[in-house]
């Protein structure tokens, strides 16, 4: 295996509230490697996009940052201003689920693309404008010459989608971070869109961490998955591993209360997500987990090698046999 | 249709936009629903499903009255709701309820829960016991009698979808409208709120117009399907008929796009890519609607409007060149 791009140790961020600190990451460690598509499953509230607006230093102030994000050499946990905006769209990137939130709309898409590219390089302006037509090229968006000159609101959400992503690959950055985005987007869109993203990932070998909640989207284009639960990662495993043999109960219950063509009845999961300003003792998933026994209160569950799988729950070695 | 309970026939639903800057006084008319027809029956499910902007929430407002038809007829159990007073009208809304996607925001956050679910009751003027009639449907939907007093905040996503459920059943409908009732919730949650769905109907029979546009969901619950695309209805049938064998290019494209939570299976189909997005219901193509996004569209498809034709048993599509 390569070395990790994008190296997280031990993360944990809390927030202050007036109800009392919410740790929403409890503790994480994560790999990305260089060129690989690597989904963060969860459902709201796991911690997923926290993880990694941390790693970004986007959080608001409210938020302490604990451990350790390595990018490409450099510590993000605490870095300065300064360094964070000198990594943050060259180095990484990150996209989000509302692409009109991320554009100017008093400004050209041309303009805003050249811009991406000289906050970070000596490019002239009129290379930077020729650049920024190829990038609306690379997405897919017709016309690009034209387009270039548009402004945001001429544009419709899978194709402002495909603007965002010209941005953030601009400077070709070995990561980019997307989160949720093709949640609003209609089927046939997202189907687009999910494209777009794997050609810029072969095209410039970026590495692509997938937050999203739709396990048919990781089914499509990611390797590796990561199942995040209240703040920790309790599964990772590859693709075929995960949906084959998972060995997590919280994954096994996920993907059995998915409706698939030949199931007849459903299965959720009991209860629901966990208060994170008071979560359970030990393993949080233990309250609403049919396996659970007194032990499973005991300690919180670390990753743990099972066949293929990393797996946190110390049950899973005899459940897995069942 | 054997035992038909709601029959729609030629349902159309403009709005009046503001006029474009620039254009005078000219008015913008979007036709929302155009042309709609279709039946329900008594006990069954239709799914009604369609990309943002296809129509789908506005048939289901429009069946219900809450939304003023622009043209066509809404017979609900042999009565054209049309000819109806407002009265009338009143009596039978009793029996047609709806259920939305937003949990929190259809429920007063200063009324007690059970407050909620007693005011259909309330409101139709029926006497008796409330208390009890609230108990029985929070235990209906699988919440318990101390609910009743609790305030909307206490609750999870997936209890105010219940509780929102309980609320519809009050009045003991015919025919639910449930427009986008899981969308918000998350799968785990979801499961339980779709069988919650299953349930009730097996128990009290009751016919459903289930609106989505997570096709999977669909595909679950409906009995039949109908696909919608910019106001119009490319083809209904029988759900499993229409997801297993498409005969709309439409349906087979939207069909394909859905991703399955299978890696094996996920990667090895063939996909169909459609071009460009969803045109603006306001300015529609011509002749077919779809033609724009379609790969089999020829002359034909501009110039001539496809009607609904059977393509199979119970199975019917709007197109020129329907898929073999």
């Amino acid at each position: 295996m390569t070395t990790p791009v994008l190296q997280i140790r031990d993360l944990k961020v809390t927030f202050t509230t007036p109800l009392g600190p919410l740790v929403a990451v409890r503790g994480i460690d994560l790999d990305v490697h260089p060129g690989e598509m690597t989904a963060v499953v969860g459902e709201s509230g796991s911690g997923k996009s926290v993880t990694f607006l941390a790693a970004m230093g986007l959080l608001p102030r409210t938020a302490t940052v604990e451990g350790s994000v390595m990018l490409d050499g450099h510590q993000l946990v605490g870095a300065s201003p300064k360094l964070l905006r000198s990594i943050r769209g060259r180095l990484l990137s990150m996209i989000f689920q509302d692409p009109l939130s991320a554009l100017n709309p008093v400004h050209r898409i041309g303009a805003q693309i050249s811009e991406m590219l000289r906050a970070h390089s000596s490019m002239s302006e009129r290379a930077a404008r020729i650049r920024a037509v190829e990038l609306l090229e690379i997405v897919g968006i017709p016309q690009p010459g034209d387009r270039a000159l548009q402004y945001p609101h001429e544009f419709s959400g899978g194709m402002r989608q495909r603007v965002v992503i010209a941005m953030a690959i601009a400077n070709s950055p070995k990561v980019l971070i997307a989160d949720e985005p093709t949640t609003a987007l209609d089927v046939t869109v997202q189907a687009q869109i999910l494209e777009v993203i794997q050609r810029v990932q072969a095209q410039f070998g970026t590495a692509v961490v997938l937050i999203t909640h739709d396990l048919g989207v990781v089914a499509r284009v990611c390797e590796r998955v990561n199942v995040m639960y209240a703040g920790r990662v309790v599964e990772r495993a590859d693709i075929g591993t995960i949906f084959d043999e998972p060995t997590h109960p919280y994954t096994r219950g996920l993907l059995a209360s998915l409706p698939q063509a030949g199931v007849d009845r459903l299965v959720p999961i009991a209860g629901f997500p966990p208060n994170m300003l008071n979560p359970p003792t030990g393993c949080a998933f233990r309250t609403r987990c049919e396996h659970a026994m007194d032990e499973c209160s005991q300690r919180l569950p670390e990753l743990e090698q099972l066949g293929s799988s990393m797996t946190a729950c110390i049950r899973a070695k005899e459940l897995v046999g069942r | 249709m054997t035992d038909s309970l709601l029959h729609v026939h030629g349902l159309v639903k403009e709005f009046h936009l503001k006029p474009a800057r620039g254009a005078g006084w000219k008015k913008r008319i979007v036709q929302a629903v155009s042309g709609v027809s279709f039946d329900v029956a008594r006990g069954e499910t239709l799914g009604l499903v369609g990309e943002s902007g296809s129509g789908k929430t506005t048939v289901g407002r429009c069946v219900l009255r809450l939304l003023e038809p622009t043209a066509g007829q809404v017979s609900f159990d042999g009565v054209d709701l049309a000819t109806l007073s407002f009265d009338e009208l009143r009596e039978v809304r009793r029996r047609m309820q709806i259920v939305f996607q937003d949990p929190y925001a259809s429920l007063d956050p200063k009324m007690t829960v059970g407050a909620s679910i007693a005011e259909p009751l309330v409101v139709q003027g029926i006497g008796g016991d409330h208390q009890e009639k609230v108990v029985s449907l929070l235990e209906l939907v699988g919440l318990s009698a101390d609910h009743a007093r609790r305030f909307p905040h206490e609750f999870s996503g997936g209890q105010r979808q219940r509780i929102g459920v309980a609320r519809a059943l009050a009045l003991d409908p015919a025919l639910i409208v449930l427009d986008e009732p899981v969308s918000a919730l998350d799968v785990s949650i979801q499961a339980g709120v779709v069988n919650l769905f299953d349930d009730l109907q097996q128990r009290l029979g009751m016919s459903y117009i289930f609106i989505a546009h997570d096709l999977s969901v669909v595909r679950h619950i409906a009995d039949r399907v109908a696909v919608m695309y910019l106001g119009k209805i490319m083809e209904i049938g029988p759900a499993e008929q229409v997801y297993e064998h498409p005969t709309h290019p439409y349906t087979k494209a939207l069909l394909s796009a859905v991703p399955l939570p299978n890696p094996r299976v996920e990667r090895g189909r063939s996909r169909i890519m459609l071009e460009g997005d969803v045109p603006s219901p306001v300015n529609p193509p011509s002749g077919c609607r779809f033609r724009t996004r379609c790969w089999k569209a020829t002359e034909l498809c501009s110039m001539q409007e496809p009607e609904l034709q059977m393509r199979a048993d119970g199975q019917s599509s709007a197109c020129h060149h329907p898929e073999g």
